[in-house]
């Protein structure tokens, strides 16, 4: 299921209707009023979205690094959040769900114009609205994460000044242009009819392969992988998953705009798809003669959220928790054997697990969607034609990530010089570049 | 006088204590260490990566005897602390020249 959004219109209609009691009452049944029911969900979900990054996601990543940067990390993902929200409301909601433009840009609603408490946007059934300021807020949200999770494979060495030139970059060139492509209905991916529920493409994909190609211009950590860089608080990433998975929810299930049989099939996706992943993380370890590890079982849970993101209300439950397993192992051997055999320090997996299992579970959302296999479709659905359209759209978000992301760093590069200096990276950054330390 | 030092797997402590008890012994100091020796300690996996060998948690005993109770000390220990594996520990026996109990000034076997 795709979003269908002309957010605002109803709204608009609602402000031209005239005084007589006829053009009123047409009016009023051209202008459905939000269901307090699923203005409510809606509210849930982006609060839920927000607890996925502060604090889910810097316990997450903080936990990850070690104890000398765990500040650093924290405050690099709370900043970003922070910038991501202003600019938002500024130009990034006209930019992704304007009411002009064309199939990769739209415009208007800068600074919000016209988005009033009355306004409505459109969910995927007719007739039914929420409130566009939640919409907003909801859709704010995924772009807080996006750049956040970006920052995963950067951490320990980038300048906060360089961080935030670069989220404020890559926002504008990257994200917004491709939130509007997957999820606007004018969008150049929505029109060829790509599957993405709530962001495999355009939040983990993204995500993943922008900290690719940061993190290659960046350089490896001074040290690795030569010297020990163990996580220094598995802990607080084992707590920092936990509040993602319940984040989660709010992502999967509020991705429906409703709190229907839609959002439903969202949730226990979330549930199944996640639980198969996190096991199968411990087994592929077993079976390379590791032993199971609490680090294996929440990298495979996040493997499983961001694989089932795509397929959360496209997919039956038994295909989910199939999709969960097969993005664990791939995404297990991507960080156990690819990046130790290639040598680009991805610091936290976030190309890894990201990248990796977010382009399994886009290409995978076309096999699960079949209704022979327990999804959705309906039965004229095809699995071939609907892989090519998966693989185009996979492969085009690749490509403008490499790009985007690439312009973002030399950007970054010139106006901060974007790495910290070697006595500030041996020291960390915590004290180098925020002047305070995690643990006293 | 002898000063016995072992350094023992920390789920044996027990036993050992027991058993030095038993014969008599009525003192001694305990802490918790981390060391390696043949077994060259553990190594970390993280997400398949593996990190050098690191330190394993080890008990470390000391006990103040008079030179008749060496022996039997330390082949106490080395029954009680054997679990027939790799790293089960060590022990070290060294001359003591001096006790001193602090309360009464007692010296010497006297002092233990």
């Amino acid at each position: 299921m795709n979003r269908k959004l002309f957010g605002g219109i109803a709204a608009t209609v609602a402000s031209l209707a005239v005084s007589t009691a006829a053009w009123a009452q047409e009016a009023a049944a051209a202008a459905p009023v939000p269901n307090p029911g699923n203005n409510a969900w809606m509210m849930v979900s982006t609060i839920l979205v927000l607890m996925m990054i502060l604090p889910g996601l810097a316990l997450f990543y903080g936990g990850l690094t070690r104890s000398k940067n765990m500040l650093s990390t924290m405050t690099q993902i709370g900043g970003v959040t922070a910038l991501a929200m202003l600019m938002w409301v500024i130009v990034g909601y006209g930019l992704a769900f304007g009411p002009e433009g064309n199939q990769f840009i739209s415009w208007g609603k800068f600074f919000l114009a016209g988005v009033t408490p009355d306004a409505t946007a459109a969910t995927f059934t007719d007739g039914v609205v929420i409130s566009e300021l939640i919409f907003v807020c909801f859709q704010m949200t995924f772009s807080a994460i996006t750049v956040a999770l970006v920052l995963g494979s950067v951490v320990e060495r980038m300048k906060f000044s360089a961080v935030m030139a670069f989220a404020f970059v890559w926002l504008l060139i990257v994200y917004y242009p491709i939130a509007h492509m997957v999820w606007e209905a004018r969008g150049v991916f929505f029109v060829m009819g790509a599957l993405d529920f709530a962001g495999g493409t355009v939040v983990h994909i993204n995500a993943g392969v922008s900290a690719l190609v940061a993190a290659l211009i960046l350089g490896k950590r001074k040290g690795y992988p030569t010297e020990p860089m163990a996580p220094h608080s598995l802990t607080l990433t084992f707590v920092g998953t936990g509040l993602l998975w319940v984040g989660w929810f709010g992502f999967n299930a509020g991705s429906a705009l409703e709190a229907n049989g839609s959002a439903a099939l969202a949730m226990i996706n979330t549930f199944v798809a996640t639980a198969s992943a996190g096991l199968f993380w411990m087994l592929a370890e077993k079976f390379s003669g590791h032993k199971g590890s609490a680090l294996g079982y929440c990298s495979g849970i996040i493997a499983g959220l961001v694989a089932i993101t795509p397929a959360a209300g496209n997919s039956g439950p038994f295909g989910a928790i199939v999709l969960g397993a097969v993005a664990s192992i791939v995404c297990f051997i991507f960080v156990s054997k690819v990046k130790p055999a290639l040598g680009y320090d991805d610091s936290l997996d976030a190309f890894g697990i990201h990248g990796v299992g977010g382009i399994v579970g886009a290409i995978g959302t076309a096999i699960v969607y079949a209704p022979s296999l327990g999804g959705p479709g309906g039965e004229d659905f095809a699995i071939g034609s609907q892989l090519g359209v998966q693989v185009a759209a996979v492969a085009a978000t690749i490509v403008l990530s490499v790009v985007g992301t690439t312009i973002a760093m030399f950007i970054a590069k010139a106006i901060t010089g974007l790495r910290v200096s070697p006595e500030v990276e041996a020291d960390g950054l915590d004290i180098g570049e925020h002047g305070e330390r995690a643990y006293n | 006088m002898k000063y016995v030092t072992a350094i023992i797997k920390p789920f044996k402590f027990t036993e050992v204590r027991d058993a030095l008890s038993a014969a008599g012994i009525s003192g001694m100091t305990v802490s918790e260490v981390s060391g390696f020796g043949r077994q060259k300690g553990q190594t970390e996996v993280y997400r398949g990566a593996e990190y050098a060998s690191s330190m394993l948690p080890k008990i470390r005993m000391e006990i103040a005897v008079p030179d008749a109770l060496a022996d039997r000390v330390v082949e106490i220990i080395r029954t009680q602390a054997n679990n027939d594996e790799i790293g089960d520990g060590k022990i070290f026996v060294l001359p003591l020249a001096q006790a001193v109990r602090i309360r009464t000034g007692e010296q010497g076997d006297d002092a233990l």
